[in-house]
């Protein structure tokens, strides 16, 4: 009988991940999986709402990334309301809706660089757990951490000033936005007491890409060979191929850079994607339907992001971006760890385009909202952080939700988080009989790159977030890790 | 900013989750002099500025197993990191508030007991109960860290009414 490895977070509510590694009895890796319990019942609890408490609505179905649901949803809605498919809401309407996104967006990645990447980057994968961590990285980086902790809190604030509010924010509407941008708040985030302001957040955003360039430099054998392996590449770009986080037309790429989804109009989404579901994990796969269950399945996030767009369009990221690139010969790049680098500059796009919002006067605009002809139907895409989101709803003549899908960023990156898993696994495991630390977190790195939401919504104490379990031949527990 | 921050964390939307944010609501509510509210989801990195900038700090979370109605104590700075970015744990936010600005304040932990983590807005009946204890018992404990940092939290009838 094989051995099963278990690495399981534990949580009550919403979803939560495992691994189990499968060695036979010559401890090699025969298989390896990363299982997802993703909560679905919201798309049921939202049924018999009326459509428009739906952007405040879904912000109760993640509590890591709700501005990006709050948004997503708005833009369905800004279709049921009339106000057209991306491009029908006021400029004060869209601009104040992108400061918030790209808000989210530099505070998220800033995030995720600080917090999970740059410890294992800073310290190596096999560093003692005691110092590899944010603490860690205070200690000996002690000017990278304040960076990054004021960094966040930049980002907060942009959030706070268009959604209104930490919790559950109400900025979004179906049709526009509820307030715009006073005169203060704007000087407050362009003229703001340094650091805190917009000119200092670009060359801090710009330093963290230089700091994993000069990573990159000493160690790309590790870099750029870990969980390496092709895939589709999706996301959202605008219709003249430049990055655009907000809107757009879809677009995927092959392995080799080749279109196979050619900016199409995402309210037809369903033509194009399908969603397989497998007896052994409760999220769905993603796939192109025009290359099937098999071979369809694709990345979102940052490396698709980079992958699928022609160019980034403010020049310190375009500089970037072109570095980037070439570094591949402009070939799409399917290294799972440079999904840090994409995140980096995309990191410094945000931050270019905060300041760039900051100085259009459209901001301080009076008119907010837009409103039509009511339709029945409106999908909502935009990309988050983690990749590609996707709300759909349906309601009726009462104006209550009949119908709603969502495929989240992390569904969307299922079927490439299991290939890195697997990658990991045969890399690190085969052969060994008992699970290392490093081990260990070699698995979490591959996850981490993706930057998962596996259990989020809620978070009360009283949870364990992670165990890594080893049974014998016989199913007898023979080793534990907890984290 | 200094007096004491009282910071409410968890997600209304998911029932009892959002006890935190629910008794900060109480607290706001009375407007006591020296005492600054927060609330958000949950726990993250920039939390450590506003932490480091007070002279006291009550973190105010949901309790998911045992402890009911509320466990109330005093708590320490600790490196316990997590497997993902999504949240901090309020210890380790007030390491890293002093590693990074060397002024750890004094910090304490109310956890409300919960019992329902659904879809849901609004407490269980239970929870609400245990909300309500909790804030019977934690306005006194204010004034007495008010007290302690100097700033007197009964004057001119701002204390909390029960």
């Amino acid at each position: 009988m094989a051995r099963k490895i278990t690495i399981e977070p534990v949580t009550r509510v919403e979803g939560h991940g495992k691994v189990t590694i499968h060695l036979d009895d010559s401890n090699n890796v025969a298989q390896s999986r990363l299982h997802v319990v993703e909560f679905r019942g919201f798309e049921r609890f939202v049924q018999g709402r009326p459509y428009w408490e739906a952007p405040v609505l879904v912000q109760r179905l993640c509590g890591i990334c709700p501005v990006s649901h709050h948004l997503a949803a708005a833009k369905a809605m800004d279709v049921i309301v009339g106000a057209g498919t991306g491009d029908g809401l006021t400029p004060t309407g869209e601009k104040m809706r992108r400061l918030m996104h790209y808000g989210q967006m530099f505070q998220s990645h800033t995030l995720h660089f600080f917090h999970l990447a740059s410890p294992d980057l800073l310290f190596g994968i096999d560093a003692d757990p005691a110092i590899r961590n944010v603490i860690g990285v205070v200690l000996e980086h002690k000017d990278l951490a304040v960076q990054a902790v004021l960094m966040r809190k930049f980002g907060q604030e942009i959030i706070r000033a268009t959604a209104g509010k930490k919790i559950h924010g109400t900025g979004a509407i179906p049709g526009g936005i509820n307030k715009n941008l006073s005169p203060e708040e704007r000087d407050e985030f362009l003229k703001g007491a340094d650091p805190l302001n917009a000119d200092k957040m670009i060359s801090w955003a710009q330093a963290a890409v230089d700091l994993f360039k000069d990573f990159h430099s000493k160690h790309k054998d590790m870099l750029d060979n870990f969980a390496v392996f092709p895939s589709n590449h999706l996301s959202l770009v605008r219709k003249d191929g430049a990055m655009d986080l907000y809107h757009g037309v879809l677009r995927a790429v092959d392995a080799n850079g080749k279109k196979i989804l050619n900016d199409v109009d995402y309210q037809d989404y369903y033509n194009h994607i399908g969603e397989e579901v497998k007896n052994w994990s409760y999220m769905k796969f993603p796939y192109l339907k025009s290359i099937g269950k098999k071979d369809g399945w694709y990345t979102v996030g940052p490396l698709a992001r980079l992958n699928t767009c022609d160019f980034i369009p403010t020049p310190l990221a375009q500089k970037e971006f072109e570095i980037y690139r070439a570094y591949t010969n402009g070939k799409p790049n399917n290294m799972s760890m440079h999904m840090h680098w994409a995140r980096l500059i995309e990191n410094l796009h945000a931050a270019e385009m905060i300041k760039q919002l900051l100085l259009d006067k459209d901001l301080q605009g009076k008119n907010l909202v837009t409103k039509g002809k009511k339709q029945l139907e409106g999908v909502g895409l935009l990309e988050a952080p983690r990749g590609t989101l996707f709300h759909h709803y349906k309601i009726n003549e009462q104006d209550q939700i009949v119908m709603a899908n969502l495929i989240v960023s992390t569904t969307n990156n299922n079927e490439p988080m299991n290939r890195a898993v697997s990658h990991v696994a045969k890399s690190v495991f085969t052969g060994k009989a008992e699970i290392t630390e490093g081990m260990m977190n070699s698995v979490e790195v591959a996850i981490r790159a993706y930057d998962p939401c596996l259990s989020c919504a809620t978070h009360a104490l009283g949870r364990m977030p992670l165990e890594v379990s080893l049974y014998d031949s016989k199913g007898a527990l023979v080793d534990s890790r907890r984290k | 900013m200094g007096g004491v921050l009282v910071y409410g964390y968890g997600n209304p939307g998911r029932q009892d989750d959002g006890l935190g944010p629910a008794l900060v609501g109480m607290l706001e509510r009375e407007r006591i002099p020296g005492v600054v509210t927060d609330c958000n989801y949950q726990l993250q990195i920039e939390d450590a500025v506003a932490v480091s900038e007070s002279d006291a700090v009550i973190f105010v979370d949901a309790l998911s197993v045992g402890g009911e109605p509320f466990t109330f104590g005093e708590l320490e700075p600790s490196n316990d990191i997590t497997f993902t970015t999504h949240t901090m744990s309020p210890a380790s936010v007030l390491a890293l508030s002093h590693e990074l600005y060397g002024r750890p304040p004094r910090a304490y932990l109310l956890a409300i007991r919960g019992y329902e983590w659904e879809l849901v807005e609004g407490l269980s009946q239970a929870a609400a109960g245990n909300l309500e204890a909790a804030f019977r018992f934690i306005g006194p404990r204010i004034g007495e860290i008010l007290a302690g940092i100097g700033r007197d939290a009964v004057t001119e009838g701002s204390a909390i009414r029960h």
